[in-house]
């Protein structure tokens, strides 16, 4: 008996990062709060986040055990796997909101892009692993080719919001690979100077976001709607916000999507510039933490995968908290932690699991 | 020695390239952080301007925000029957309504609401289920179809009642109540899977306050015709979310109007046939496939469903034993017994193992591998060729005709007649019966010795007994292509659709699913036959002084199955009775109706089956001797352009 109980608390806490759990507790609790709220006049969705959250700390605990250098083996096995999925996808996936984002298995239905969001950075930091301390320009070059795959195939669904996800994470680890800056720049411009190219591209309800963010007044009941009214929700929430539940912009329902994308809204029309100037806080000091984790990380791998998802997480809350407020256009991008939707939560937590397995394995290590 | 040293030397030089790694490692996660903090700080200077500088402006935005869209319902198609007669349409009535979330006592407000119009218990049960079910911001209705006195009695205590107001709302109405119910199907509330399917076709905006569906027959299976397209109305509203003022208005288009096959007048001639005797019929047109009469006995009310069914009345047609919920037609089946003949026999003619002049001498009985298949008629029918056999309907003929040409060919020729397989006619969750082959023998059964194929079970499909079963609607089909001379038309329910939007009606055109190609000499001798069944046979008296010539052949099956109801344990003894069946086309050349007549339980085909038959092919003659419209004119002269083509 003496032995049992520090034999159960190793169990469940010895891949745990104490400071990384301390930073996620209160996001959670301000996201269930928030869904809450957002769903308090319709069927309340705050038990499914929570039992959402749940499953994805079980998850993260499970990650959290799997060391880095096993997680590598799996890096290009679950990278090519996503990107047959996603193939599969394009010829016979299921349309929902005439976008192709689903697989149907029969028995259930499967978002493959969700896979790539953390198979693709861990596919790369595994590619420049393999090429460590000899890695040349063509391995770049390669490697840009690997990101494109996943990129253009969920682009193609379309899922601007996901592709832009991943299209990052590859970015970043590309980034700490240590990618020359002539190219970084030369990339950037030829980025900007490609744009009229893209524009053609792009499909007519993506081209109408991008025109309504600089005018949204030219659609107000259509799809500028969205920006006019979380902006309005936004700017009325004021210094301290109106309270819990007393959202008039959401809970006299103008705020669309509320519970999952434009929950930021919802959140600062509640809790004012107290209430968003926190959350970022929160976020800033996740991001910290797990810059932190990166820097000192054992292996070339773990370093490019961890600061591939540290960015990963400032990605999320910038695009969102950015198109909500009207910076950024409408894409579908979750807010970390607060949006509601089982299956980008278990994301969230599985990437939080693989910073745990960094910080954890090397500390043993050490030991 | 000097080998160690190399390696020392190459590991060093490994470990300076690594550490001028980790070095420009360090400095990008630095230029990174400079990213994030410049991310976040812009998005903070965002929220200062939003909320600290124009936080004036917005919160005024949000005050004035009071803009709001409302649906507009739009009315559900009508659905009409081939000659014009209404058969489901809506009609407007004032309901009284309460949103829950808006009135402080439930209770209390109900009990004042009562002293102004009347409230039965079960508006109230009605009433409460609907709020369990429903958001506390819905609306849902206290009492439907309010008097004008009553309204007016309301109107002037409105004041008094917060959250309760007058409301119009669309109701359905078959005015033929419990007539073809299962073809025309009900409404009632959208559930969890509704919304499911609707979001997957991409309806969601367009069902945007839409409270019901169509659940079953063809409001299910035309659902998206009948529904029409949604107007929004741009209103003002207040503090509480009320509409003050409307400021614009897309208007809703009406559903589509449905033309069906059905000729309602024939189908309550049916129904009135069968009078409280359960089964089926179906009578198409062999010509086109176009169903004509579709009963499935006992119905149900389609009104009970108008304004969401009560619990009592849900509970009390799931549970009655009649089980009148199952459409017969498209989810029983039945082994169709010696009405299986006629394809039996023209199967051996197609094959060649027959011919119309064979003949043999029955004893009464066939003997193979030791097991001996008797004829009903103990001392056997003596000499017997093919017409005979169908008019006398002879067993030993066809025990002797199924051995000989085996269970393969069997299958073959009967699956291409439809038997087995769903016949896709346009309403939702048909059955597929049962065409048995030793193949499915050997996946149905997992022990050894019931997965043999025995030659018995052959010997017993050749008169329609054993494990054979098929919807009456695929046995109607059969009829239809042995009436229509091979050539098979898919059934369906669904003559034209008026496209109110566009302002057009269009016919949907009958498909030809595969000709047979089967000999005309072939056909007419078992036609022939047919025909001797209803002059000498056994349905000579059902049709005795009939002013049409007409093909027919009884049958009795002994066992049936009615899948996934239990329905067995409860009626066990009056299940034990035969099922009585018939089939027909009339008249005897060019058929414009085939039927199949199917009454459970009720013994003999010839006794129950085929009188019931005879009077619904007697109205359907008569009504077109007599036809006061120009309607079954234009028709039968459509019909001898497309003979004459």
């Amino acid at each position: 008996m003496s032995s049992f109980l520090p034999r159960l608390r190793r169990l469940v806490f010895e891949h745990l990062d104490l400071p990384l759990l301390l930073i996620i507790v209160p996001l959670m609790a301000v996201g269930l709060l928030t869904v809450y709220s957002a769903t308090y006049d319709a069927n309340n969705r705050a038990f499914g986040q929570l039992v959402n959250m749940s499953v994805g700390i079980v998850v993260m605990w499970g990650v959290a055990r799997v060391h880095p250098q096993h997680l590598m083996r799996f890096a290009l096995p679950l990278y090519l796997v996503g990107v047959v999925l996603l193939t599969l996808v394009f010829f016979v996936g299921v349309r929902v909101n005439g976008a192709q984002r689903w697989l149907s298995l029969g028995f259930i239905r499967c978002q493959p892009s969700e896979l790539l969001k953390i198979a693709t950075p861990m596919a790369l930091a595994w590619y420049f692993q393999k090429y460590e301390t000899a890695i040349k320009i063509r391995h770049y070059a390669l490697a840009f080719l690997m990101l494109l795959a996943p990129f253009a195939l969920i682009a193609k669904q379309p899922d601007l919001g996901t592709s832009i996800l991943v299209g990052a994470a590859g970015v970043y680890v590309i980034f700490f690979a240590g990618l020359p800056w002539k190219f970084i720049a030369g990339t950037l411009v030829a980025a900007v100077a490609a744009s009229p190219f893209v524009w053609p591209l792009l499909h007519e309800f993506q081209r109408k976001r991008i025109l309504i963010l600089l005018d949204p007044t030219i659609d107000p009941f259509g799809a500028g709607y969205h920006i006019i009214q979380s902006t309005i929700a936004i700017g009325s929430g004021g210094g301290f916000g109106k309270g819990w539940l007393q959202g008039t912009q959401t809970h006299l329902e103008f705020i669309p999507e509320r519970h999952t994308d434009f929950i930021f809204a919802v959140f600062s029309e509640e809790y004012g510039f107290l209430g968003a100037g926190v959350l970022i806080l929160l976020y800033l000091l996740l991001i910290a933490r797990c810059l932190m984790i990166t820097i000192n990380a054992s292996t070339l791998f773990a370093r490019l995968l961890g600061g591939a998802i540290t960015l990963s997480f400032f990605t999320c809350a910038f695009v969102n908290i950015g198109m909500v407020s009207g910076v950024l256009p409408v894409v579908g991008v979750p807010l970390p932690f607060m949006s509601y939707g089982g299956t980008a939560l278990v994301t969230l937590f599985c990437s939080l699991g693989i910073m745990m397995s960094i910080q954890t394995h090397r500390m043993l290590l050490k030991k | 020695m000097r080998q160690f040293i190399a390696q020392r030397l190459l590991s060093r030089r490994l470990t300076n390239i690594q550490n001028a790694e980790i070095d420009r490692f360090r400095f990008r996660v630095k230029c990174a952080t400079a990213f994030v903090l410049l991310g976040f700080a812009l998005l903070l200077s965002r929220l200062v301007y939003l909320q600290i500088a124009r936080n004036d402006y917005y919160s005024t935005r949000a005050e004035d925000n009071r803009i709001s869209l409302i649906p507009i319902l739009p009315s559900r198609g009508t659905i009409l029957d081939r000659n014009g007669e209404v058969l489901a349409r809506n009609y407007s009535a004032f309901t009284l309504e309460i949103t829950p979330a808006l009135v402080e006592n439930l209770e209390e407000t109900i009990a004042e609401l009562e002293k102004l119009v009347e409230i039965q218990p079960k508006d109230k049960r009605r009433f409460q289920r609907l709020v369990n079910e429903g958001r506390p911001f819905d609306s849902q209705p206290i009492r439907i179809r309010l008097t004008d006195e009553e309204i007016a009695l309301f109107t002037v205590n409105r004041y008094r009642f917060h959250g309760v107001e007058v409301k119009a709302r669309l109701f359905r109405h078959y005015p033929f109540g419990a007539t073809a119910s299962h073809v025309l199907g009900y409404l009632n509330r959208v559930n969890k899977a509704d919304l499911e399917m609707i979001d997957e076709k991409e309806q969601s905006a367009n069902y945007k306050g839409t409270s019901h569906i169509g659940k079953t027959g063809i409001e299910k299976a035309y659902e998206f015709h009948l529904h029409g397209e949604t107007g929004y109305e741009e209103v003002e509203i207040d503090a509480n979310g009320h509409p003050v003022r409307r400021l614009s208005s897309t208007p809703p288009v009406a559903g589509n109007d449905l033309t069906l096959t059905l000729d309602i007048r024939l189908q309550e001639v049916a129904e009135k046939a069968f009078g409280k005797r359960r089964g089926a019929l179906v009578a198409i047109d062999p010509s086109t496939g176009e169903v004509l009469a579709f009963v499935s006995m006992p119905t149900f009310d389609l009104n009970l469903f108008d304004d969401g069914i009560s619990q009592e009345n849900w509970d009390r047609l799931n549970n009655s034993p009649d089980r009148p919920m199952i459409n017969r037609v498209l989810n029983a089946t039945y082994p169709p017994g010696s009405t299986f003949k006629p394809f039996m026999a023209l199967a051996g003619l197609e094959s060649g193992k027959r011919t119309p002049e064979y003949s043999f001498h029955d004893t009464g009985s066939f003997t193979i591998a030791g097991h001996t298949f008797r004829d009903q008629k103990k001392d056997g029918h003596g000499h017997v060729d093919l017409y005979k056999s169908i008019v006398q309907s002879c067993d030993t003929y066809y025990y002797i005709l199924a051995n000989e040409m085996g269970i393969d060919s069997i299958v073959r020729f009967m699956g291409r007649i439809g038997f087995g397989q769903r016949t896709g006619i346009d309403v939702e969750g048909e059955s597929e019966g049962l065409l048995p082959s030793p193949e499915w023998k050997r996946r149905r059964f997992r022990r050894y010795e019931l997965q043999r194929w025995f030659t018995g079970d052959t010997v017993s499909i050749g008169i329609g007994q054993g494990y054979n079963a098929y919807t009456p609607i695929q046995i109607a089909q059969a009829v239809a292509v042995l009436a229509n001379d091979g050539a098979l038309y898919r059934p369906r329910l669904v003559k034209d659709i008026s496209d109110n939007r566009a302002g057009v009606k269009k016919s949907v055109a009958p498909e030809l699913v595969r000709t047979m190609g089967w000999q005309q000499k072939n056909i007419d001798t078992v036609k022939r036959a047919m025909a001797g069944v209803n002059r000498e046979g056994t349905a000579a008296r059902a049709f005795l002084n009939a002013e049409y010539t007409s093909g027919g052949k009884t049958g009795t099956a002994q066992t049936f199955s009615l899948r996934g109801g239990d329905y067995r344990a409860s009626r066990l003894r009056e299940e034990l009775r035969d099922h009585a069946l018939y089939i027909a086309f009339a008249p005897e050349d060019k058929p414009r109706i085939a039927l199949a007549v199917l009454v459970e339980n009720s013994g003999f085909g010839g006794q129950s089956a085929a009188p019931l038959a005879r009077k619904v092919l007697d109205h359907f003659f008569s009504a077109r001797a007599d036809a006061p419209t120009a309607a079954p004119a234009v028709v039968s002269e459509t019909r001898a352009a497309r003979r004459g083509l």
